[in-house]
């Protein structure tokens, strides 16, 4: 333990602890901007700068470790001083014309300059302009990049794709893809990690509000909007919502009162997709000499872009189900359209509020089309632009009574609900395996060891004397530890689970930004209680489900089955222009 | 007004004198990795700053040339441009009418052929080939990128142990490079910036006098994988690779032509360098890791097939050894010795007694230096180290010049060897030396040529030559291995021609430096590593102290001592003092810790594992 005083308090720490942790034990919160626990502890951008008695020049207290008798001060003339004037220094390369950027009112950049109480910039304004393909669902505006680098930290230690790196040297010093690359040659992900990780507005998603809101407005259109199970852990937090009034009933009228003639949930596909891929996953069982092994979960398209670009070899293992977002695509614009609207199909537009950047790539992929009616699904948006879109079209969820999703395709069972949550898939999967294999339901938190945010979770389920080695991952750098274990021969498994974010979809890049803090655990927890307050815990007893194979489908895996909610996987090449 | 007045040094003069010696520290000590279009550009403001404003291309042109290199970085040149910067910088070369123009010119079109690539790349895609991917410059100045902050660190924390086991997760030779490295690392430390560079090689010494190398374990072996690799050559490149193969499982076998191992670190530099109890200690640490050993074994042609057919692979690191000869007429006189054979029978403490005579080496290298050492020490009566060229264009680290003059070894500068004379008995009496006068720069190098002047006879009883090595390549050239002058032709990879063959260390280098051939020994045996299709990690679990808060007052560098040059002339005993306590831990508080600071903190300041 070192002893130190901060702004004239005593305090105690371990030793190795830095001054900025020391300083918050003690409640005192120095301003950050470039740090990133754990992963971005640089003292870049030296907003974080204390003086320490005895010592001519400042420190960063970010990544200074606090020393045995050292006195420090967080706000004295000097350091203050310089806090004020790196901020400066920041703004003139800055395009600060906040009022027109998508990371207003959520930028750290932006805020800390409220609280420094930064009202000029005494320098001259310059900043960069790189052309970027506006038409990728990743956005990297360059006047904005205040190089703080965690762009790059995430993206190497975190997903392990090392995308972005710095680029050129002296004063020209910046971020960009890495290698030379553009972003389309470049084997992004997308899982948009970088976006909820960057402090201002550099990084985005590509905005199709605009797009939504044309269909919403015309006649001829019919909308049918699906919301994944991760979006109702969060959307409350863009919209600065209590958590008490952020329900998943709320949020379905929300989505009504934008003027959607349908409201459906993104659960009932998820039961569908359990459906087909435990399935899948027990025709693969026995038939196991045909099959490569692990079956990998095919629902996350972060973690498919990554597969095959990284381990193309392995394309074949992925479970050839579709996900949720595009069986759904493709229900809407057959079953539904035909059997429940009897109307043309191509009136339909399938609309997905994702909690991911990566599906707005998933949706536009050149074979994942099989409704015949255009695009399965026509647009995807983000939690965020979902927030974006309800307070430009006037909407205030807090003045709105909860209200039901729409029948048939808005019912979802428990087991749906948390394919938010990283283990979410495959606990669901197991449930409905033990059901295919003993004929009778499991308790239904018979398989919660797959819960949590441990990064690689293990487990053996013995179902009907059938051993059922599954694992579960999530984040791409954990990823790929898995895999490489998997090729050194120290680990096997029948069926993995992966999901690209950190968290699974709780965390996923399509989220609203909180900075400083990984919200993908209290997310998650929100979609267990969800699970466990529904009546429905089990895939397999969805009654729209069996209605669908009833009345259109036959059953898991049949012909039709196939045609609509399966896809191969090798048809389209990474990296690949979304 | 006076007539004449006297000038008195003022204080704008004065700090501008500062300045400018402080920003000649500054290129020093240059980042590596740096955009060298931005830096030219630098450069050329600097040269506009000195134009005195008479002449139009200086004044003007240069100013032009500086928006044109502008226009690249910002992205906004295309290929055109570059013409044009050439057409422009060509054109005040040719029309300035003094250095401060014409020389401007020459460097930016020096730079523009240099590194064109790098000019285009900026053009076409709008970026610089430069990277930060190893920002730390002493750790990417290393050829074997050893750990240097870290180690640095530890010897001020006086943790030496970990300090040596850090090195060797790089470097299985740290007593060696601890005495005799030329220390690259030094060149562009950023300390240059305040004062001086760290004494980074002294620091060394320290840390191996306070934890003796063979005090210090070396890791635990890999499980065994099976695989047998043979090593030709027990020099430090061959040993280097043979430590590693051994870490990650392979079971290594060297053949050593010689009785003894330790290559030129034995057979090559004498002992009052680098005594032999202390090469010792490497090699000990080594062996230990379990490499089997055969002595007295020359590898030929035929021996070389036998072993291809018995081992997984090879990797060929037999030095450089030949020796090299002018062809001077007399040179086959009794009493001429080339320095790779006097210094080979020293290595097996067989020495030479030059009682009561005249010797004369040929030659101005380190070796030439070792040579004319160790004929002091040998009792000679005189010693002169004739040289084409002048002493500022010795090869020889300054310091050994500086120490051979202590010891009373004369420099013969700017005298070419013409011929050696000989007495009625065969033996050389006399070096006839041309008179040279030193001229026009040559491949960035000042080249003599015959002066004005007459003949010289130089009186001697020994002749030592030391003019280079050469590399044995003929039964390799037989095997089917591919040469280029003189050379084995090794990839980037140290591989050969031949499939699971690999080379390194001055045979594919040419005569270098031990921590080159050290470095080529680490290469090889990654790659030889995954060519036996394992991926084996070397790591080490050493946590490097955090930096010092001390402000970085300017402070003068701690340097070694040596003995006495009276006390050491006539003996064989190291020579080098090493630091105290309190110089070592001044020393290493001035290290600045560019692992920690600057962009070297971006990817966590080290690579922990290779």
């Amino acid at each position: 333990m070192v002893n130190l005083t901060i702004d004239h308090k005593n305090i105690q720490v371990p030793e190795g602890t830095t001054i900025l942790k020391a300083a918050a034990a003690a409640g005192i919160e120095i301003p950050t901007l470039c740090f990133l626990k754990d992963l971005n502890e640089i003292g870049a951008c030296r907003i974080c700068c204390v003086e320490i008695e005895g010592k001519d020049t400042l420190v960063a207290a970010c990544n200074t470790a606090a020393e045995e008798g050292m006195v420090v001060y967080t706000s004295s003339l000097k350091a203050h001083y310089a806090r004020r004037m790196n901020l400066q220094i920041i703004l003139s390369q800055h395009d600060f014309r906040c009022a027109a950027c998508q990371r207003n009112g959520s930028c750290a950049l932006q805020k800390i300059c409220a609280d420094m109480n930064i009202n000029d910039v005494p320098f001259g304004q310059s900043y960069e302009k790189k052309e970027w393909d506006l038409s990728f669902p990743l956005i990297r505006d360059d006047s904005k990049c205040i190089k703080c680098m965690r762009c790059v930290q995430i993206c190497d230690k975190v997903q392990s794709l090392g995308i972005w790196d710095i680029v050129n040297t002296g004063k020209r010093t910046g971020v960009g893809v890495s290698k030379m690359r553009t972003i389309t040659e470049a084997d992004c992900a997308l899982c948009g990690q970088c976006i909820t990780h960057c402090p201002t507005g550099a990084l985005r998603e590509r905005d199709d509000v605009r797009k939504v809101m044309d269909a919403v407005n015309d006649p001829d259109k019919i909308v049918v909007v699906q919301i994944a199970p991760a979006v109702r852990s969060a959307w409350g937090e863009g919209l600065g919502l209590p958590e008490k009034m952020a329900t998943e009933k709320r949020m379905a009228a929300a989505v009504r009162a934008l003027g959607m003639d349908y409201v459906f949930d993104t659960n009932f596909s998820a039961d569908l997709t359990i459906m087909e891929e435990a399935n899948e996953f027990l025709e693969r069982m026995t038939h196991r000499e045909k099959y490569q092994w692990p079956m990998y979960t095919s629902c996350c398209p972060g973690w498919v872009r990554f597969l095959k670009s990284q381990y193309p070899d392995m394309t074949e293992q992925l479970s050839t189900a579709k996900s949720p977002q595009q069986m759904f695509g493709a229900v809407a614009k057959t079953y539904f359209a035909e059997k429940v609207l009897d109307t043309d199909p191509s009136r339909i537009f399938c609309v997905s509020i994702m909690p991911c950047t990566a599906k707005k790539a998933e949706c536009a992929l050149p074979n994942i089309n099989d409704a015949g009616a255009d695009k399965d699904v026509d647009v995807v948006l983000t939690t965020r632009e979902f927030d974006r879109m309800l307070r430009s079209e006037l909407i205030c969820p807090a003045n709105l009574e909860e209200e039901e999703f729409d029948s048939p395709l808005g019912t979802g069972s428990g087991a749906a609900v948390i394919f938010g949550a990283t283990g979410g898939v495959m606990e669901a999967a197991l449930r409905t395996a033990y059901y295919a294999l003993k004929k009778e339901n499991p308790k239904p938190d018979a398989f919660k060891m797959v819960r949590g945010l441990d990064e690689i979770k293990e487990v053996t389920a013995e179902i009907a004397g059938i051993p059922i080695r599954a694992a579960v991952v999530h984040g791409l750098g954990n990823t790929r530890k898995l895999i490489e274990r998997v090729i050194a021969g120290e680990a096997e498994y029948d069926f993995v689970e992966v999901m690209a974010c950190p968290g699974g979809c709780a965390g996923g890049g399509g989220q609203p930004i909180t900075e400083g803090r990984e919200m993908a655990g209290e997310r998650g927890s929100k979609l267990y209680t969800l699970d466990k307050k529904n009546p429905l815990r089990f895939s397999h007893e969805n009654p729209s489900v069996r209605a669908l194979y009833a009345q259109y489908l036959e059953k898991p895996l049949s012909h039709r089955a196939h045609e609509l909610l399966h896809t191969d996987h090798s048809g389209w090449d990474m990296p690949s222009k979304a | 007004m006076s007539r004449l007045s006297v000038i008195s040094t003022d204080k704008v003069n004065s700090t501008t004198e500062t300045l400018m010696k402080e920003f000649t520290q500054r290129i020093i000590a240059n980042p590596p990795g740096v955009c060298p279009v931005d830096m030219q550009l630098a450069f050329l403001k600097v040269c506009h700053a000195q134009t005195c404003g008479k002449c139009v291309p200086c004044r003007v042109g240069l100013g032009i040339l500086e928006e044109l290199l502008e226009s690249v970085l910002d992205n906004t040149a295309t290929m055109e441009t570059l013409n044009l910067i050439e057409h422009a910088a060509t054109n005040i070369k040719n029309s300035a009418d003094c250095a401060i123009g014409f020389e401007s010119a020459r460097m930016v079109l020096a730079g523009l052929e240099g590194f064109k690539e790098d000019y285009i790349s900026h053009v076409k895609e709008h970026q610089c080939t430069g990277t930060f991917e190893q920002p730390i410059p002493c750790v990417t100045l290393c050829p074997a990128n050893v750990d240097i902050p870290g180690y640095i660190a530890l010897a001020g924390a006086d943790r030496c142990e970990d300090a040596v086991r850090l090195i060797r997760k790089d470097n299985p030779f740290p007593t060696a490079c601890a005495l005799i490295c030329e220390h690259p690392c030094e060149k562009r430390c950023r300390r240059n910036m305040i004062d001086d560079s760290i004494n980074i090689r002294g620091i060394k010494h320290y840390v191996m006098d306070k934890a003796n190398a063979k005090e210090v374990p070396v890791p635990a072996c890999a499980e065994s994988t099976g695989r047998k690799v043979a090593i030709i050559g027990g020099g430090p490149s061959g040993l280097t690779a043979a430590y590693f193969l051994q870490l990650m499982g392979h079971q290594t076998t060297i053949y050593e032509e010689k009785a003894q191992l330790g290559g030129m670190l034995r057979y090559g530099i004498p002992n009052y360098r680098f005594p032999r109890e202390r090469l010792k200690e490497d090699i000990d640490a080594i062996l230990s890791t379990g490499v089997e050993v055969k002595l007295n074994a020359v590898v030929g042609t035929e021996e070389l097939k036998a072993i291809n057919d018995t081992y997984d692979a090879i990797y060929i690191a037999i030095g450089a050894h030949a020796e090299k000869r002018l062809n001077l007429e007399g040179e086959d006189s009794g009493n001429v010795v080339s320095a790779v054979d006097m210094l080979r029978e020293i290595g097996d403490d067989r020495y030479p007694d030059f009682t009561g005579k005249r010797v004369i080496v040929v030659g101005g290298g380190n070796v030439a230096m070792d040579c004319a050492r160790t004929a002091i020490r040998s009792n000679a009566k005189t010693v002169s180290i004739v040289y084409r060229r002048r002493k500022e264009d010795m090869t020889a680290l300054p310091a050994e010049v500086e120490g051979a003059i202590a010891e009373g070894i004369e420099l013969l500068t700017l005298k070419a060897p013409l011929r050696i004379e000989k007495d009625d008995n065969g033996n050389a009496s006399a070096l006839w030396v041309q008179p040279q006068i030193i001229g026009q720069v040559r491949g960035g190098r000042p080249s003599p040529r015959k002066a004005d002047k007459a003949e010289e006879r130089l009186e001697c009883d020994v002749i030592l030559m030391a003019v280079g090595q050469d590399i044995v390549t003929e039964p390799f050239e037989q095997a089917g291995i591919a040469t280029k002058r003189g050379k084995l032709l090794a990839d980037v990879s140290g591989a050969l021609n031949r499939v699971g063959m690999y080379a390194g260390g001055d045979c594919v280098s040419g005569p270098a430096t031990v921590i080159k051939a050290i470095a080529a020994g680490k290469v090889a045996a990654a790659n030889i590593d995954e060519f036996l299709g394992c991926h084996h990690e070397i790591s080490v679990d050493v946590e490097i102290p955090e930096p010092l808060l001390n402000d970085k007052v300017p402070c003068g560098r701690v340097n070694l001592g040596e003995k006495e040059s009276w006390a050491r002339k006539d003996n064989f005993e190291g020579i080098e003092y090493t630091m105290s306590d309190e110089e070592a831990y001044q020393e290493a508080s001035r290290c600045l810790r560019c692992d920690r600071h600057g962009c070297g903190v971006l990817r966590g300041g080290r690579q922990d594992k290779w």
